[in-house]
Order: C-alpha cells, then sequence, then structure tokens
C-alpha cells in the first residue's frame, strides 16, 4: 500500500461517493454549531420541511453572541434585543431539531472549538465540522476538521450527515528546533503566517510536524491549529501521539474500556506514514522563534516584540506597500516606532485561540501580586468554557486576575469579535490573545494588536508592550 | 436557488487588496434574522466615506463587482455573499478569492469569476475611463466580455459548480439521489468504528 498522510488517510475513510466533476461527498461524524448564522439554515430546513438525519451527532453551542457578564439574569439579563434573540433562537431551533444543546445556562457553555475537545468529542479519526472559520483549531487532536458555511453547507450537514467538499492538496510545517522559553504556541503560529503570509496556505491542508510541535501540550496543539485559517488553510491538523491519547483519555464522551482500546489501535494508524508525501514541505527552526506582536490589520502583519512598526517606503511590492500604508493609518502608527513603546487602552484574554487553562495559567503567573497599569481601562479575562472557568477558580486563578484589576467574566467569544457587548470604542487600542485584527473586528474603529497570553498580561501591567524575554 | 445563464451588468471597482468579510458585512448587521436585508450592510463602514465607490452615481444598479486578490478573506460567514447579492451584484471578478468565501459564493447562486492579474488590471482601467461599463458575463461559454465584444477573456470553472449553477440546483437535492450509498456507509462505519457513534 502506499505511504499516506494522516490528512488523506482520514479523508479517504470518509469519502461515499466522488461526484464526475471531483467534488466528494463526505460523511461528517460530528457537527457543531454556534448561533452566528445558523438560524438562516434552521429557517431554510424549516421551510422546506426536513428534519435532522442524526440529531446525536450535533451539538449546538452558544458562543457568539452571548453576553459575558449577567448570566444569573438569563435571556432577559441581555440588553440587546437583537443579541437576544440570535441567542435564544439557537435555543429554539436546537429543540425543534431534537438537537443537543449547550445553551446560556448550561454549566459546560462556552466556545465550540474549547468545548469539543475538552469533552473529548474531537477524537483521532473522525471528520468534524463546525459552522466556523476556526474549525480546524479540533485538528489537534487528529481530526479531519473543518469549516463549513452558517447558511447552505450547515442546511446541508443537518439534512444529511454528509458535506460535498473539493479535496484540497496537502501541506507540511515542520517545525523543529527547541522553542526559547516565553515563546509559546501563538508566537510559532503568529511568525509562520509572517512568513507564508496570510493566503500562504490557500487549498491545503495543513499537516504541524516537527520536534517543536510533538514537544508541545494539546493546549498549545490546539492554539496552532486554531490558526491556521489566518495563513488561508481551512485545515489543520497534528498527528495523535501519547499526548492526544493522554489527554483524550478519560474525558465525557472519550472511548471507555474495550472501546478504547480499540479505538487506540485504530488511532495509532493514523499518523502520516514516513515516506508519504506533500504537494508542499515548509520547514522552521523554533529556536529562531520571538514572542510576536501585529503592528497592522492582518494576521502576517507582526514583529517580534523588540522591533519597530514597519516603513511602507521601504516595501517594494506595491500591494504590499500600499496595505501596510492603510493598515499604520488605521492603526495609527508611526513608522519606525518601537513596539514596546506602544501604549494600550484595553487587554483580552480569551477567544478560542487562548482560552484554555494553560493559557489563563501562564497570563495569572505573569500578573500575580501586580496591578494593571492606570492607562488601561479594561483588562478582560474570558475562559473558553464553564470547564475552564470551573478549573482556574479551583486554582485561584480568577482570585489572582481580579486582585490584579482583571474583570473575571463568564465563558464566550467576548472581545474577540465585536458581535455581542464585549467591544471596542473606535480608537481604542487594545492587547488581546484573539486570532484577527481586521480593521472593526473587535469593534468598529477599533485597533487590535494579537499576542500572547503572557504578553497580553505583561502589556496590562505596564500599560503597553513589553519584552516578556527581559521583563521581570 | 435562481439560474445564473447571461449577465449583462454594470461594473463596480473596488481597487483593494485582501478585502474581507469583516468589511463586505460589518458584524453589527449579521444579527438580522432574515436572509434578505444584508445588503444595508454592505461595506457599510467605507460607505460612510462619500467618496467611496458605490456611492457615487455613476456605479448605482452595478450588478458586477471588480476587486483585487484575496477578495472574501476572513470569517467564513455566509452572509458575505447573502450581503452582495442583497445589493444587487450577482459576480464578483478577481484575481485570487479566499477559500470560503469562494465556495459560498457558489452555494448561493453567486458567481466568482477568476481572471489573472493583467486581465483584472485591463478592466480596472477600463472601467476607470469609461463611465457606465459594462460587462456580459456568459456562464455556458465562460467568457467575460464588453458589451461590444472588442473585449473578451475565458475563465475556468468547475464543471459541477458550473452545472448547479445553470440549472440553479440545490445541493440536498443533489446529494439525496445518493441516500442509499449514504446508508449503507453509515452502516459499516458504525460496525467498524463503534465508539464514534
Ligand atoms: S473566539 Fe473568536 S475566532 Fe473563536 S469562534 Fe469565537 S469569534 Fe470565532
Amino acid at each position: 500500500m502506499t505511504a499516506r498522510t494522516l490528512f488523506e488517510k482520514i479523508w479517504a475513510d470518509h469519502v461515499i461517493v466522488v461526484s464526475p466533476q471531483g467534488e466528494e461527498l463526505l460523511y461528517v461524524d460530528f457537527n457543531l454549531i454556534n448561533e452566528g448564522q445558523s438560524f438562516l439554515a434552521f429557517d431554510q430546513l424549516r421551510m422546506e420541511g426536513r428534519s435532522s438525519r442524526r440529531p446525536q451527532q450535533h451539538l449546538a453551542v452558544t458562543d457568539h453572541y452571548l453576553p459575558t457578564i449577567n448570566r444569573d439574569r438569563g435571556t432577559a439579563g441581555m440588553a440587546n434585543p437583537e443579541i437576544r434573540r440570535v441567542v435564544e433562537m439557537l435555543d429554539e431551533n436546537a429543540t425543534e431539531f431534537k438537537l443537543p444543546h449547550i445553551g446560556w445556562g448550561h454549566l459546560d457553555q462556552g466556545i465550540a472549538h474549547v468545548i469539543a475537545p475538552e469533552l473529548g468529542i474531537a477524537q483521532p479519526g473522525m471528520l468534524i465540522t463546525c459552522n466556523d472559520s476556526h474549525t480546524a483549531t479540533n485538528g489537534a487532536c487528529g481530526v479531519l476538521a473543518i469549516p463549513i458555511g452558517g447558511g447552505n453547507q450547515l442546511r446541508h450537514v443537518v439534512a444529511t450527515q454528509t458535506v460535498w467538499l473539493k479535496k484540497p492538496k496537502t501541506m507540511r510545517f515542520t517545525v523543529d528546533g527547541v522553542r526559547p522559553e516565553a515563546v509559546t504556541a501563538k508566537d510559532v503560529i503568529l511568525s509562520i503566517i509572517r512568513e507564508i503570509g496570510v493566503g500562504g496556505a490557500t487549498g491545503y491542508a495543513i499537516e504541524y510536524a516537527g520536534a517543536a510541535i510533538r514537544a508541545m501540550s494539546m493546549e498549545s496543539r490546539l492554539t496552532i491549529c486554531n490558526m491556521s485559517i489566518e495563513g488561508g488553510a481551512r485545515i489543520g491538523m497534528v498527528g495523535p501521539d501519547d499526548t492526544t491519547y493522554q489527554f483524550l483519555n478519560g474525558r465525557r464522551k472519550a472511548p471507555q474500556g474495550a472501546d478504547w482500546d480499540r479505538a487506540l489501535t485504530y488511532w495509532k494508524t493514523l499518523p502520516t506514514d514516513a515516506d508519504a508525501a506533500f504537494d508542499r514541505e515548509l520547514s522552521f527552526d523554533a529556536a529562531r522563534f520571538a514572542p510576536m506582536v501585529t503592528w497592522g490589520t492582518s494576521p502576517e502583519d507582526c514583529s517580534p516584540v523588540d522591533g519597530v512598526v514597519p516603513d511602507p517606503s521601504s516595501i517594494g511590492d506595491g500591494d504590499r506597500r500600499r496595505h501596510v500604508e492603510r493598515a499604520l493609518d488605521y492603526m495609527k502608527l508611526k513608522p519606525a516606532t518601537p513596539l514596546q513603546q506602544v501604549a494600550i487602552d484595553r487587554v483580552f484574554i480569551g477567544s478560542c485561540t487562548n482560552s484554555r487553562i494553560e493559557d489563563l495559567r501562564v497570563a495569572a503567573a505573569v500578573v500575580k501580586g501586580r496591578r494593571v497599569a492606570r492607562n488601561v481601562k479594561l483588562a478582560l479575562v474570558v475562559p473558553g468554557s464553564g470547564l475552564v472557568k470551573e478549573q482556574a477558580e479551583r486554582e485561584g486563578l480568577d482570585r489572582i486576575f481580579r486582585d490584579a484589576g482583571f474583570e473575571w467574566r463568564e465563558p464566550g467569544c467576548s472581545m474577540c469579535l465585536g458581535m455581542n457587548p464585549d467591544r471596542l470604542s473606535a480608537g481604542e487600542r487594545c492587547a488581546s490573545t484573539s486570532n484577527r485584527n481586521f480593521e472593526g473586528r473587535q469593534g468598529p474603529g477599533g485597533r487590535t494588536h494579537l499576542v500572547s497570553p503572557a504578553m497580553a498580561a505583561a502589556a496590562a501591567i505596564e500599560g503597553h508592550f513589553v519584552d516578556i524575554r527581559r521583563w521581570t | 436557488m435562481d439560474k445564473f445563464t447571461v449577465l449583462n451588468g454594470l461594473v463596480a471597482p473596488i481597487d483593494r487588496a485582501n478585502v474581507d468579510t469583516d468589511q463586505i458585512i460589518p458584524k453589527q448587521y449579521l444579527a438580522s434574522i432574515k436572509r434578505t436585508g444584508f445588503g444595508e450592510g454592505l461595506f457599510a463602514e467605507w460607505r460612510k466615506d462619500a467618496s467611496f465607490v458605490l456611492n457615487q452615481s455613476r456605479y448605482k444598479g452595478a450588478t458586477i463587482l471588480l476587486g483585487r486578490k484575496n477578495f472574501g478573506c476572513g470569517s467564513s460567514r455566509e452572509h458575505a455573499p447573502w450581503a452582495l447579492m442583497d445589493y444587487g451584484f450577482r459576480s464578483v471578478i478577481a484575481p485570487s478569492f479566499a477559500d470560503i468565501f469562494f465556495n459560498n459564493s457558489f452555494k448561493n447562486g453567486f458567481l466568482p469569476v477568476v481572471l489573472s492579474e493583467a486581465e483584472v488590471d485591463r478592466l480596472f482601467h477600463e472601467c476607470n475611463a469609461f463611465p457606465g461599463f459594462r460587462l456580459v458575463i456568459d456562464l455556458e461559454r465562460q467568457t467575460v466580455a464588453s458589451t461590444d465584444g472588442a473585449l473578451t477573456m475565458h475563465f475556468d470553472i468547475d464543471p459541477f459548480r458550473k452545472y448547479c449553477l445553470l440549472n440553479g440546483l440545490d445541493e440536498i437535492g443533489l446529494t439525496l439521489r445518493h441516500a442509499d450509498k449514504i446508508r449503507a456507509f453509515e452502516a459499516r462505519r458504525k460496525a467498524q468504528h463503534p465508539w464514534y457513534f
């Protein structure tokens, strides 16, 4: 049998039909649904009189719109009627279509991409879809996790438990070397995106490999896979290994007993064969990476924190120069400004990129015994899920954050996107652990700087960015 | 889904690379609970600028958008093609598109056309030079042409997507022709890997 990659094995395992035109009909083992746009899919299904084919293979989760305060007051605590309506509609639709649902009042509630791995839903070899572009996060568990559109594609998955897709090409990022201390998974993925560009992996399924990835915890791998889409790829994966199995073992939805042994035997056949070929391969040396800060309006617009804001006039490529000019204008930054001199108004620690327990531990260690700087108007910590929140509180992390002047919120997407009440005002500058720094992403006119949790925490304390490697 | 055959339309140029879905339809418009009505939010931030293309009378009623590379990057929101369609656009021409936007477009009967950088440059040039500049997009023949036919460019399109667009075919209907195979697959997978179910 010819050597195959992890991606190829899982893909092949899910093909039901190949259309003469080359699109393939794939079986969906599990589908996650958020409130974002899903009401459109349900509206249409209802109109057509269709039902859900396999309700138990879905989970509806409220994350995008849900406010992170006033949960005890239920839907009445959601001041904005449109937001309240969207949250309620997910409830109603899940009930009507008989889909399991983690609503706003549920103890497990949180961001879908945080919940699926932590509940053990995301298992090696599965094909998982979700109406959200960061679905690749689950790929860290050896899952083929694919984002789908919230309207037609979601409607199709609910009605048929399948999805039509064109097979992407394969690409491997091998990250070898030892990551310097204080350089986190976030810095690794930002550094990679800086090198390849935001369209660098468009059309490819990425596999992250190499010693530096192997050495990472599951949390870190989830952060890496999460930002595959920022490099243009809809799919990002890490081959399952002992770290994966240990992480999964005992989780609520993970196989138990004899099933676990059977599963494990199968999972061990999944990693990429030694001589399998990829369409593209790139190598990186983790030892060269540094803590990163974005200065522009695209995730590739980032530099090591000891660097300066670039000068567009020194950029040869016309498109790129115009982009940087516009980005600096929007971000109100002057060329050659040292990044460490950039002062911030708000801090957001959260999002499906960096809201897991490991992220919160790192950030708490930085802020412990200190105070948020006076120029920082609001510093938010938003755990990724109810389980993360509970764990953090058990460890006393909430106290550390609160004592330092942070707000400790209920789980959700929060200020990763300006769709719920947590958002930036025009002109405000935010150190954010999220994944997107597009114009207006965190609120119209808001200015986002993407960083790791440690860097965000240190920026909160100093009121501007600092080089976490030299900061004590 | 409406059929897409031949589109003869006024062209509006947006001369920016990496137009992302957050710009196409800013999130404050997403809470709308109807599929229609998103056109109001189309490029809402940019439309605040009186000189923005869509505010210029010469582009009123445009049905074809001309863009630069990596059009539609960002979130997977299906609202992006909906907003464009609700505003009146039926097609966008650019040198490259972000994957998700590209796929979502087809599924909504909205046609993204890929032409080379040079061809797109040429179209920007023509469009700027001639108020009222129109193009004819013929899906069957896979051509983009000026109304007088002097300028004709060919584009590639996946045959399956073309077939669906031309016939206004919706995907669930296509898929359910394979209902037996889906059932058989499901049974086999359940026997082999029961823990996934
Ligand atoms: S945290 Fe942000 S990126 Fe992640 S799912 Fe929510 S909105 Fe999307």
